[in-house]
């Protein structure tokens, strides 16, 4: 599989990275190769196969819906780069 | 007194118990022996006034006659697990400057049960890779070099400070994670015995996500009994991860009882890839003998979708770590770079932030869940995983556990494979398997090559039967007695 300068450009996008121009072909070339490699799966039959998503023979457990946790806006803006007044702070989003 | 650092862990936590030193000498010596070590850079913060407080606490303990069963072990952990109060990089410029408020749980667990915190330890960014070397703060050298030689080699990854610390004596034990085999590649190119135990064992919250449904921590140490010690005090139940799985953990020290008599050992016939050294496969003939001499069957078997593993792998393990990793948004922790927009406070800040590695997983992963490609990719991978875990799952009603190597080659040379990715990705063939299908697994250091290194060999057992599989490590590791130690070039070296 061969990707194009466009399309990891498009990826890129897509997963919030700034990748600068002079990077797309060399990405392009690394990430194609390791996509070509990958591409050895499709000789895998796999007709009527369950895909699996976790190794754990278990349903997810349920607890009561109760409060088991809280009162730690401190903690939780402890690491933030920028806050104020109890709030993580953003660049203007809404003109 | 005999240098206390060379004492086992099982011998640390006895000394401590019978009060043949203190938990304060035993830090002491360790805590000296780090700083002595910094040329290795297998630590990224090192802890001495937290452990000798620990230690104190140990001490006091002891003195009223109360010790818990890990008390005064001094214990080095990964970077990747949450310590409140203690700088949690994961190897990345992006969590730089994070420190927690809370506790991983499986560090909890060991801090209740008396183990004392020497540092954090170096790795893979993110865990995502198999040298070590894709740190943002610089790679691991490991402590073994080969014969005449003196130039540096790697450590594994992605658990390498972990391995480097266990093998130079600076802990005589310490933790990891393991995603596709950052646990026990790292601990066969170091000569320790590393172990991954079957997934759910271990909690994994307040362990900073690589790929959800295959992370697992476990210990690394330098004997099998070491291992089945430090496994009892981190694993267990944990209703904060909903993939802890409910069940009791085991006494595993109990279950070494040298015996592996009338045990099946499955020989892979899969995992005689192209290209391994025939030293590799000699060895491994070596330890079908050794299990064989002690009473157990030698089984010859098949693993068929074994070749499938690694680009399902790679795969899997990027499309969430391209999920997981979508919170490092320079919002709420970590780095911000300054931006006018918050497009560009996040694709700066990820771009600046990440390492080359990680990016292009993330890419890999994006690209795998994206639109038009996930049924191809995504969905595809996943299926192969199922009929990867369905081939284990046959061979186990067949043989009790599967002997093969760790790795396919020695540590290599420090930047040989930093060029070529796939050839990197194929260091973790023989351990990535067993991942997907959420298996236990174990190195133990079973010979050396001819250049003098250490080599290992793997034992893989059935989903939460550590003590089958830390029984057979034991008597391989009994049966290699393997002595040889790292000459340590890096006392007074300057880092």
């Amino acid at each position: 599989m061969a990707l194009d300068k466009a399309t990891v450009a498009k990826i890129a996008s897509l997963a919030r990275l700034r990748v600068v121009d002079d990077r797309l072909a060399g990405l392009a070339t690394e990430l194609s190769k390791i996509l070509t490699w990958i591409e050895q799966l499709a000789e895998v039959d796999t007709e009527g196969v369950t895909p699996m998503s976790s190794v754990v023979e278990a349903s997810l457990r349920q607890r009561p819906d109760a409060i088991t946790d809280g009162g730690k806006a401190d903690d939780i803006l402890a690491n933030a780069p920028a806050s104020a007044a109890g709030f993580f702070t953003v660049p203007k989003v809404v003109e | 007194m005999a240098d206390l650092t060379d004492l086992t862990l099982r011998e640390a936590r006895d000394g401590v118990r019978a009060g043949s030193f203190s938990a304060v000498e035993v830090t002491q010596a360790h805590l000296d022996a780090m700083a002595g070590a910094r040329a290795l850079n297998a630590f990224i913060s090192e802890t001495p006034e937290r452990a000798l407080t620990m230690a104190a606490e140990s001490d006091a303990r002891v003195a009223a006659g109360d010790p818990r069963p890990m008390e005064g072990v001094p214990i080095a952990v990964k970077d990747l697990f949450c310590t409140a109060g203690i700088a949690t990089t994961a190897g990345s410029h992006i969590l730089e400057d994070f420190t927690p408020t809370y506790e991983s749980t499986v560090t909890q667990n060991l801090w209740d049960a008396g183990a004392v915190l020497l540092g954090k330890t170096n790795l893979d960014e993110f865990g995502m890779g198999s040298s070590s070397e894709n740190s943002f703060f610089g790679p691991v050298e490991n402590p073994w070099r080969a014969s005449g030689e003196t130039r540096s080699r790697v450590a594994g990854g992605s658990s390498g400070g972990s391995a480097a610390a266990v093998a130079a004596n600076i802990a005589p034990g310490a933790i990891g994670t393991d995603t596709g085999g950052s646990i026990r590649q790292p601990a066969a190119f170091s000569g320790i015995v590393g172990m991954k135990p079957t997934y759910g064992r271990c909690s994994r919250w307040g362990t900073v996500a690589f790929a959800s449904s295959l992370d697992q921590a476990g210990p690394m140490t330098r004997t099998v009994q070491d291992a089945a010690i430090l496994l009892g005090a981190m694993a267990g139940f944990d209703p904060k991860d909903s993939t802890s799985v409910d069940l009791p953990a085991p006494k595993f020290e109990a279950a070494l009882t040298g015996e592996v008599a009338g045990l099946k050992i499955g020989i892979p016939d899969e995992y005689r890839v192209e290209g391994m050294p025939g030293e590799i496969d000699a060895l491994w003939s070596h330890g079908a003998d050794w299990l064989r001499d002690a009473g157990a069957e030698i089984v010859p078997i098949s693993l068929p979708m074994t070749k499938h593993a690694l680009p399902a792998y790679y795969i899997v393990a990027p499309a969430e770590a391209s999920s997981n990793l979508a919170r490092y948004d320079g919002i709420r922790y970590g780095l911000r770079e300054a931006a006018q927009d918050i497009t560009d406070l996040y694709e700066i800040t990820r771009a600046s932030g990440f390492g080359e590695e990680v990016q292009r997983r993330i890419l890999i992963g994006t690209y795998a869940l994206s639109a038009g490609y996930y049924d191809a990719h995504y969905l595809k991978a996943q299926k192969v995983r199922t009929r990867i875990a369905e081939d284990f799952k046959a061979v186990f009603e067949d043989v009790d556990v599967l002997l093969t190597p760790t790795a396919p080659s020695e540590a290599f040379v420090a930047g040989s494979k930093s060029d070529d990715r796939i050839a990197m990705y194929l260091n973790d063939v023989f351990t990535v398997p067993a991942s997907l299908a959420g298996l236990p697994g174990i190195s133990v250091p079973a010979g050396l090559a001819a250049n003098g290194l250490p080599l290992g060999l793997q034992i893989l057992a059935k989903p939460f039967d550590e003590q089958t599989m830390f029984r057979a490590a034991q008597v391989l590791e009994t049966a290699a007695a393997l002595t040889a130690r790292p000459t340590p070039w890096w006392t007074g070296a300057s880092s």
